[in-house]
């Protein structure tokens, strides 16, 4: 079955159009690429996805379904800034999302936090840039979800964390469930993507599997993307 | 530890070149269990469905087989695994002979440095074993 498919997609902001036509059609147990350069409209299409923004034409189809409670308790979704409260701690954060999401495995969430050495107790204002990343991903992948959105979820972590950070996401996602990941780092996390998204001025410029196009032009998808997106 | 893989050819693709490597090496032997799709793919950090597809093409070769319930197995047809073994030593050769052509070596010029390089190096792996 189609987990999300988008027709005729179109956000505007006054004149400004953020994402024209976007046609697309993602299935379950995919890990994809969302890529494009800053401002290219990675983050108005997952918004729009997660029903954040509203489109100004075109429909959103997650599981056959419009956008709504049900494709909210399918969808776990990391944003792009920090939306956690500084003063809590990380276990009452983990209460915090058990009674909210009913597919929250806190178990899993301890597991994560205790091999990234994260302590719980620790209230999310002392952690630094990175753990604090680390606390949020954790949260966000503890959810049995059938949809993760994740809105540049290693930026701001060092490159041995980095590696960690997607071992954590391959080990710890269902088998049927998709992962979005919307990222300036190609190099860094194609090994596991099996599809790349390119996003250009709010078009949908390829939507491809990544051995078939590394097939077909000989070339890295970081190679490709720079190709693609030069300046 | 990731697996090394060159990022500009497809990622599948090297994944049957190392567990074929694998294989010919004897880091697996005939009749042995292959590990299951999600933790090769935690092992050389690549995505499940691209191990599931290296999988399956190495399965349609008959290097490896399925059983429905208990996974994937090491072929015990041992002429399978040597002719690979022959197979991959002529393409190695070819692309060396290839390479020294182009750097202008004539066949006999080619075949005295190669004995002489052997020569050598088995004198020098002599004195490293006493």
């Amino acid at each position: 079955m189609t987990l999300l498919e988008c027709k005729e997609l179109t956000k505007t902001y006054g004149s400004f159009s953020a994402l024209s036509n976007i046609n697309l059609q993602i299935e379950s147990g995919h890990i994809i690429g969302l890529l494009g350069p800053n401002g290219s409209g990675k983050t108005t299409l997952i918004k729009l996805i997660t029903g954040l923004l509203a489109p100004t034409s075109g429909t959103i189809y997650i599981q056959e379904e419009p956008v709504g409670i049900a494709s909210k308790n399918l969808i776990s979704y990391l944003p792009d800034h920090t939306y956690l409260s500084e003063h809590m701690r990380v276990q009452d954060m983990i209460r915090f999302f058990e009674d909210f999401y009913e597919n929250f495995d806190s178990e899993r969430a301890y597991d994560m936090l205790e091999k990234l050495k994260i302590d719980p107790r620790h209230r999310f204002k002392t952690f630094s840039k990175d753990t604090k990343e680390k606390v949020q991903l954790i949260l966000v992948m503890s959810r049995r979800a059938g949809l993760y959105i994740l809105d540049e979820p290693i930026a701001g972590v060092d490159p041995a964390a980095r590696d960690y950070i997607l071992q954590t996401i391959l080990s710890n996602c269902n088998e049927d469930a998709t992962i979005l990941i919307s990222t300036h780092l190609i190099s860094d996390i194609e090994n596991i993507l099996d599809e790349v998204i390119f996003i250009q001025n709010g078009r949908l410029h390829t939507h491809a599997s990544v051995d078939d196009l590394r097939q077909k032009d000989r070339k890295s998808i970081d190679t490709l993307f720079r190709e693609v997106f030069k300046c | 530890m990731p697996w090394k893989l060159d990022s500009d050819r497809p990622i599948f693709l090297q994944i049957i070149e190392r567990i074929q490597m694998d294989i010919i090496a004897g880091y697996y032997q005939p009749g042995d269990k292959l590990p299951s799709v999600r933790e090769l793919a935690q092992e050389a950090s690549v995505n499940p469905n691209t191990m599931q597809k290296a999988l399956s093409e190495l399965e349609r070769t008959g290097l490896v087989y399925a059983q429905r319930t208990s996974g994937r197995f090491i072929t015990e047809d041992i002429n399978m695994i040597e002719q690979l073994k022959s197979q991959l030593a002529k393409e190695i050769v070819t692309q060396f002979l290839e390479n020294m052509y182009q750097l202008g070596f004539q066949k006999d010029e080619i075949l005295e440095l190669l004995s002489k390089t052997i020569e050598v190096k088995g004198e020098n792996d002599d004195t490293i074993g006493m």
